[in-house]
């Protein structure tokens, strides 16, 4: 980004210039707009909107955090300086309704669906690229079905089968109730993304690495995973976020260690009458993960979902 | 049910004739294989329901619903027959197409090690998505509680109890309107005139008619349903596809630090739809909410309340979903923008193509693919997700306002008791699904390509 906006920083020459030169990097609208009438048009009134545009997007988390350090007297009359009862609200969210608790279940929750989707990925992904077999199209429709089909067009039966099992009880040496983790492991997304990814590497690479006898096993750890950091990224980044939003499936499961969006409902209506401060206070943490997530594994996101090309 | 199977396996027949002479094979065996499906597509899908729907003692809305089920089965099998009868004899059909495995890169000498690798894939999705999918539809023909013990067949009741067909003037309307279309098309066309514009009109006719008509199906009680999740998704992906484009553009610009302003207009995609929902549950407050109180301090009108005004509360809701949707949109039309043509433009602009044109003509069309994909999966997110909105927002109210198919069925299952019910809401999602699903890839679909 840095080498591309140093490049493209506007010079005299730009507008000098009579004929677009077609190998610059120009892919983006902004210069047939610009250059309408070969001359720049000032930026600042998109700078101008942009900032409108982001401050009314970031506007309700901000007022979110000023309502979590306010108590409801302050928020009666509508004060709009940070109050001082942050203190106490954290002490409603954190202490008394136990919000730690459910994040942390979310979190293993998370991790856990994100992995283990993106290791039957890359298996899938493997065996639909690298092998010949019969029937292949039939498992790739197979699979390919599924995205018209969401978990949450069966979701009464699955919930019917998954608690007939007892999955809502906690799971063996101590992981969360395999009901919230092992019906997700499966990704269509994902094995597509994987097997569109692999399609555009070089063949030459899987027939060096069979001269050399390779096992395909050690083909995926040892060359498919190293090349595949951005894609992966991604889809860690999706099905993480995936994971911490789960809201229908642990209502309806109510398993033993329930998720952060299901807990958050505890500060909802809490004693009597709502107390705002605790609810914002709960809802900006439990934003605070997938934020996270997103903006550490944003380059790697963008670039895996062939997003951001001119970085 | 006779005379019924006796016109399907005719009708399959003829179809089959024709498109075995078509793909250049024998005609006599293309009426067989059509026969033979004709016959078989609607037994499959009669009779796990008994064929009940043909009983004496059934209603009219029954009867309708078993011809209905009838004609999907028969149009589906003789449907996949003639589809593989032209995949097979197109020379290159879609199997060389598509297939990507590489040549001379592929591994030799494991014959069952695919199956293994796909395994965990396969087995999770049979037994999580697959399983429970066949189930839902069990469900959904018996009467199941979580308290009784047994489970009656009820045949298509939990279906019907919703159904209550009545002549509305909104569905006869334009049913009407796309007859005359039609009528002039057919016309136009013998006299040789192409008229686009008229067959613009028509295809949103159609997807009009079809609408209409699916709401006037359904009885009064859960055509308010109906209508809320068209209103929410309609709300919800028009607004977000518009603004996520309109940003889009706007951030595309050659300015500084367009790398965090991207960031900063991106996140709200990590938010959660119920996070979404409590946000703007205080927010649009009546008694405390900053926004009424803005808007009080602004203007001399009192802030209405979101809690017992219908359309606001569905605005409210479709606000919250297009605040927490945008972001995808917006990174998705800025991966489409940068594969904008740059040279069509500049051929477009010395032509003397102003830049709404440029904009209209060549970015719009260029931008089609991710167009579809946005449509879809803001719809997916409209159907599934606003209902964790929902529940915070405004727990489906005022007076179910906000109560969509998602909301209802949930509801049926959790405070009824009632699983055949919501599973039988459930088969309804599903083919609201299927139907968006086909008409986006009627209408753009077949101009996107995937991959490179």
């Amino acid at each position: 980004m840095g080498v591309e906006e140093s490049i493209r920083r506007p010079s005299k020459h730009d507008e000098l210039r009579t004929s677009p030169t077609p190998t610059t990097v120009e892919s983006s609208p902004a210069r047939w707009r610009g250059r309408s009438r070969g001359l720049r048009r000032p930026t600042w009134p998109t700078h101008l909107m942009l900032v409108v545009v982001v401050a009314v997007l970031v506007g309700p988390v901000l007022y979110a955090v000023l309502v979590s350090t306010q108590s409801n007297n302050d928020l009666f009359s509508f004060a709009l300086l940070p109050g001082d009862r942050l203190d106490d609200n954290w002490d409603v969210v954190w202490n008394e309704r136990q919000l730690g608790r459910f994040m942390l279940t979310s979190t293993v929750v998370s991790v856990i669906i994100a992995f283990g989707k993106v290791v039957t990925s890359l298996l899938a992904g493997l065996a639909f690229v690298y092998f010949r077999f019969p029937g292949k199209w039939v498992v790739f429709g197979f699979v390919l079905v599924t995205l018209l089909m969401p978990t949450e067009i069966s979701i009464l039966a699955l919930f019917r089968q998954v608690s007939d099992l007892g999955w809502q009880e906690a799971g063996p040496w101590g992981l969360p109730p395999l009901g919230l983790t092992v019906p997700f492991f499966a990704s269509a997304t994902g094995a597509f993304l994987f097997r569109q990814h692999f399609a555009n590497l070089p063949a030459d690479l899987s027939e060096a690495a069979q001269i050399d006898g390779v096992t395909p096993f050690q083909f995926l750890f040892k060359i498919l995973v190293p090349l595949s950091w951005n894609a992966i990224g991604a889809l860690l980044v999706i099905q993480f976020i995936y994971g911490w939003n789960m809201y229908l499936w642990p209502l309806l499961l109510q398993p033993d260690d329930q998720l952060v969006q299901v807990g958050l409902g505890g500060l909802r209506n809490a004693d009597q009458g709502q107390a705002y401060g605790p609810l914002m206070l709960g809802a900006l943490l439990a934003s605070i993960p997938p934020i996270l997530v997103f903006l550490v594994l944003q380059k790697p996101f963008m670039r895996g979902m062939a997003i951001g090309r001119d970085k | 049910m006779y005379p019924l199977l006796a016109a399907a396996v005719l009708a399959g027949a003829l179809v089959g004739r024709r498109a075995w002479l078509r793909a250049g094979l024998r005609g006599v065996t293309g009426m067989v294989v059509g026969a033979l499906a004709g016959f078989v597509g609607p037994l499959a899908v009669m009779n796990p329901i008994r064929s009940c729907t043909f009983d004496d003692e059934r209603g009219g809305v029954d009867r309708a619903l078993g011809i209905l089920l009838f004609a999907g089965g028969a149009a589906l099998a003789v449907g996949l027959a003639v589809w593989i009868v032209n995949a097979v004899a197109r020379p290159a059909g879609p199997r060389a197409a598509r297939d990507i495995t590489f040549e001379r890169g592929s591994f030799r000498g494991h014959r069952f090690f695919p199956f293994g690798l796909l395994a965990p894939t396969l087995v999770i999705l049979v037994l999580f998505l697959y399983r429970p999918m066949v189930e839902t539809f069990r469900l959904s023909t018996h009467e199941v509680r979580t308290t009784a013990p047994r489970q009656p067949f009820v045949c298509l009741d939990k279906y019907t109890r919703l159904m209550e067909p009545t002549i509305e003037w909104w569905a006869i309307g334009p049913a009407a309107l796309l007859a005359v279309v039609l009528v002039a098309n057919v016309v136009l066309a013998r006299r040789g005139a192409v008229a686009p514009s008229l067959r613009k009109i028509r295809d949103l006719l159609v997807v009009l008619v079809v609408v209409a008509w699916a709401t006037a199906v359904f009885g009064a009680r859960y055509r308010g349903v109906f209508t809320t999740t068209l209103v929410l998704t309609t709300g919800t992906v028009v607004l977000s596809l518009a603004l996520g484009l309109a940003i889009a553009t706007l951030v595309s610009q050659k300015i500084r630090g367009r790398g965090v302003y991207r960031t900063l207009l991106i996140w709200p995609y990590a938010i959660s739809p119920p996070i979404a929902g409590i946000l703007f549950y205080v927010m649009f407050d009546p008694l405390v909410g900053i926004i009424g109180n803005v808007w009080e301090t602004l203007t001399p009108f009192e802030m209405p309340n979101y809690r017992t005004e219908k359309w606001l509360a569905r605005f409210v809701v479709i606000l919250a979903s297009v605040w927490k949707t945008i972001g995808f949109s917006i990174l998705f039309y800025v991966a489409g923008l940068q594969n904008v043509p740059t040279d069509t433009l500049e051929a477009a602009q010395i032509d003397g193509a102003g830049p709404l044109q440029r904009f209209r003509h060549i970015v719009i069309p260029a931008l089609a693919p991710i167009t579809f994909f946005l449509i879809i999966s803001n719809v997916t997110y409209a159907f599934f997700e606003v209902f964790a909105t929902t529940t915070y927002l405004t727990t489906g109210g005022p007076s179910g306002a906000t109560t969509d198919v998602m909301f209802a069925l949930v509801q049926a299952a959790t405070e009824q008791g009632n699983f055949g019910d919501g599973a039988a809401q459930s088969v309804i999602l599903f083919a609201m699904v299927l139907a968006v699903t086909g008409w986006q890839f009627r209408s753009t679909g077949r101009r996107v390509t995937y991959g490179r």
